[in-house]
């Protein structure tokens, strides 16, 4: 008993720990921590499977919120229960959470010196090209799929959000809706022609 | 009652931020800089600037900066807590449903169905911080001393880096912040 407890502790402070290193390392968040994941609960401590976290990584990836959450969630209930994704729930969010405090109690400080100012300045139009940058490869893909009713929601959905204020939560709700008419149409086409979507 | 706001508020960013990544941008933008004002765009852009160079999820960094400046330490861990809870729902319920019947092809119908709105919602947040930067008055305007010239060199050199060498957005950032430095000074 005593021995089961203490080897519990010590799988929880390893979950914890090497969940902290992952949150800790991983810049630029979103999908960048699935293959340190992988490497790290797959082939280091061989908590899972190969397939088990490729399956988990397609649960996280259809949850909404941040991914490195969600991943964390899982690997963490599924090593060690509804603790388990606790403990790793709250190392993955801790390192973000420590720094970004310090930076806000600072900022106001930091934001005023002109020398922070031009170089902020300077990053914003940088950050304007990535997010311009994303924006293009996802939309992208949209046209490649070669269906007329993505094309239709993804400029509608502009159209309303940048000329009508429309509010988001509104448009995703709405396109959800029509996203889960067109799979369920789709999915049942694809029966009757007795092929896999 | 600010902690109620602050929670719901980060709870819903976490609700509706579908799709990963640059997905939070659009639903933090609407509520907070547009629906409580708790930031503004230049703030905002920061914070996405900050989130490109520090570990962590772009929802929960906003989440711990709002919380702090509105209301200390306790509105961090309430916003962020906020910013958590429904993923850490639906992923547990969802993950249940997995290991029942082996089938979410439903829901992830639904959300490759949503990618489009997604996409959508980003260019628009994007556009605004294009808006912001190229006119530092925070409107269009069509006159050429509107414009911050040098913002859209630099936003010209970055978009034009990522496309054609898909270079690690860090390292454009540091570029575009060198450059900034550099060519602002000296005007």
């Amino acid at each position: 008993m005593e021995k089961s407890r203490v080897k519990e502790k010590r799988l929880y402070w390893k979950l914890f720990w090497s969940t902290f290193q992952l949150s800790a390392f991983t810049f630029g968040g979103g999908y960048v921590i699935v293959p340190l994941m992988r490497r790290k609960f797959v082939m280091n401590l061989h908590w899972l499977e190969d397939d088990e976290m490729l399956d988990l990584t397609a649960i996280a990836q259809s949850t909404p919120g941040a991914m490195a959450v969600n991943a964390s969630v899982l690997v963490g209930y599924r090593v060690a229960g509804l603790s388990g994704a606790f403990i790793s729930v709250l190392a993955t969010i801790l390192p973000p959470f420590l720094i970004l405090s310090v930076i806000a109690l600072f900022y106001t400080q930091f934001r005023d010196n002109w020398a922070v100012n031009l170089v902020l300045k300077g990053m914003q139009a940088g950050v304007a090209a990535v997010i311009c940058d994303v924006v293009v490869s996802m939309g992208w893909n949209i046209f490649k799929l070669r269906r007329i009713l993505p094309v239709i929601m993804m400029v509608g959905a502009f159209v309303a959000s940048w000329f009508f204020d429309i509010n988001v939560v509104l448009v995703i709700l709405i396109c959800a809706v029509v996203g889960a008419i067109d799979t369920w149409r789709r999915e049942r086409a694809g029966k009757k022609e007795g092929k896999k979507l | 009652m600010i902690f109620l706001e602050l929670f719901w508020s980060f709870f819903q960013i976490g609700l509706f931020s579908v799709g990963g990544g640059y997905a939070a941008l659009p639903l933090i933008q609407s509520q907070v800089v547009d629906t409580y004002g708790w930031m503004t765009m230049t703030e905002f852009t920061d914070i996405i600037t900050i989130s490109q160079m520090t570990p962590g999820p772009i929802a929960i960094n906003a989440a711990t900066f709002v919380g702090t400046r509105i209301a200390g330490p306790a509105g961090a861990a309430v916003a962020t807590l906020g910013c958590i809870f429904p993923s850490c729902i639906i992923v547990l319920t969802l993950a249940f449903i997995y290991y029942k019947y082996r089938n979410i092809t439903m829901v992830q119908g639904t959300l490759k169905g949503l990618q489009p709105a997604v996409v959508a919602l980003i260019a628009s947040a994007g556009l605004s911080i294009v808006v912001m930067s190229f006119f530092p008055a925070g409107e269009i305007a069509l006159s050429a001393q509107a414009v911050d010239w040098v913002a859209v060199g630099i936003f010209a050199a970055a978009f034009a880096v990522l496309r054609i060498w898909k270079v690690n957005p860090i390292w454009v950032m540091c570029g575009a912040g060198v450059a900034g430095l550099a060519v602002y000074s000296l005007l």
